[in-house]
């Protein structure tokens, strides 16, 4: 089933994220990173951070959340197992931290056919609950197969 | 001294230091739980055939993980990272390894740009057009 672009732009209802010590730990694990600065609180004060930074692709987490309400919405038509991954973009204003206490509002920044396939570029803005802007993440989705047939071909 | 790198002296066309890492299927059922990415081509074989892949493949964002290992390894501090970019070029499935290698592109001031890749044994790109702005 074929992507409906009209909601292209719409911007869905922010999630609430409390960034927690021992899951920034997790995830640095989960991508072999060993450097103590992610793991240890001294370690990371000593670097000159408040508490545990987090590794620069954690920010992910959030924008999978945030995407979670945008693929979940029946209207989009999105088959999630058909799903691979295009592109992917950071942009940070500062490292996510433990601690924080974010908002992630996710948008459907494009819908477009790609021969038999489709682009998704879902926007998620991460932000403090204060509003201070902390990363913007840019996902680009390759939904497989689900192109709507082209005029006069089966 | 810091076993980091030194912005201010960096100069187009410095290598990064390379990032490696055989990919084993228990990484990606860690990297599925740790990201919150369960989607089934990564862990079930089925529905991965299913969908018209070989078998379960790394998640983008793993191999992207590793990518980034190289640059906050080479920086030390991730405050200085400004801007990542990759496209996911090519699937990478578990028992292959993943090697990272990048360089310096430009130095402008104190804003650095990194060009880097993924690949995997056989050179074939798995991330491409990787970018990195990095800045004191």
């Amino acid at each position: 089933m074929p992507l409906n672009q009209a909601l292209v732009g719409k911007a869905y209802p922010a999630v609430r994220y409390e960034v927690g010590r021992e899951k920034l730990r997790e995830f640095a694990v989960a991508i072999g990173e060993t450097d103590p600065i992610y793991h240890d609180e001294a370690a990371a004060r000593a670097a000159g951070h408040p508490d545990l930074p987090a590794v620069p692709t954690f920010a992910v987490v959030l924008s999978l959340r945030a995407g979670q309400v945008v693929y979940g919405d029946p209207a989009l038509g999105l088959d999630y197992s058909r799903v691979v991954h295009g592109e992917q973009e950071f942009l940070y204003h500062r490292p996510i931290r433990a601690g924080d206490r974010l908002l992630a509002a996710g948008k459907v920044a494009a819908a477009e056919a790609k021969g038999r396939h489709e682009l998704l570029t879902l926007e998620t803005e991460i932000t403090t609950e204060a509003g201070e802007p902390v990363c913007t993440v840019r996902a680009t989705l390759l939904s497989r197969g689900t192109a709507p047939p082209r005029e006069g071909r089966g | 001294m810091s076993p980091h790198v030194d912005l201010r002296k960096v100069r187009p066309g410095d290598a990064l230091p390379e990032v490696a890492e055989t990919i084993e299927r228990l990484d990606l059922v860690r990297y599925a739980g740790a990201s919150g990415d369960f989607n089934p081509i990564h862990w079930n074989d089925e529905v991965a055939k299913a969908v018209g892949l070989p078998g379960v493949i790394a998640h983008g964002m793993y191999s992207m993980g590793i990518a980034a290992r190289m640059l906050t390894g080479w920086v030390g501090d991730p405050a200085a990272i400004k801007r990542l970019k990759v496209r996911f070029a090519a699937m990478i499935e578990p028992g292959q390894t993943l090697t990272a290698k990048g360089e310096v592109a430009e130095v402008d001031g104190g804003r650095v740009l990194v060009r880097f890749h993924a690949e995997d044994e056989k050179g074939e790109k798995v991330l491409s057009k990787g970018e990195a702005e990095l800045e004191l």
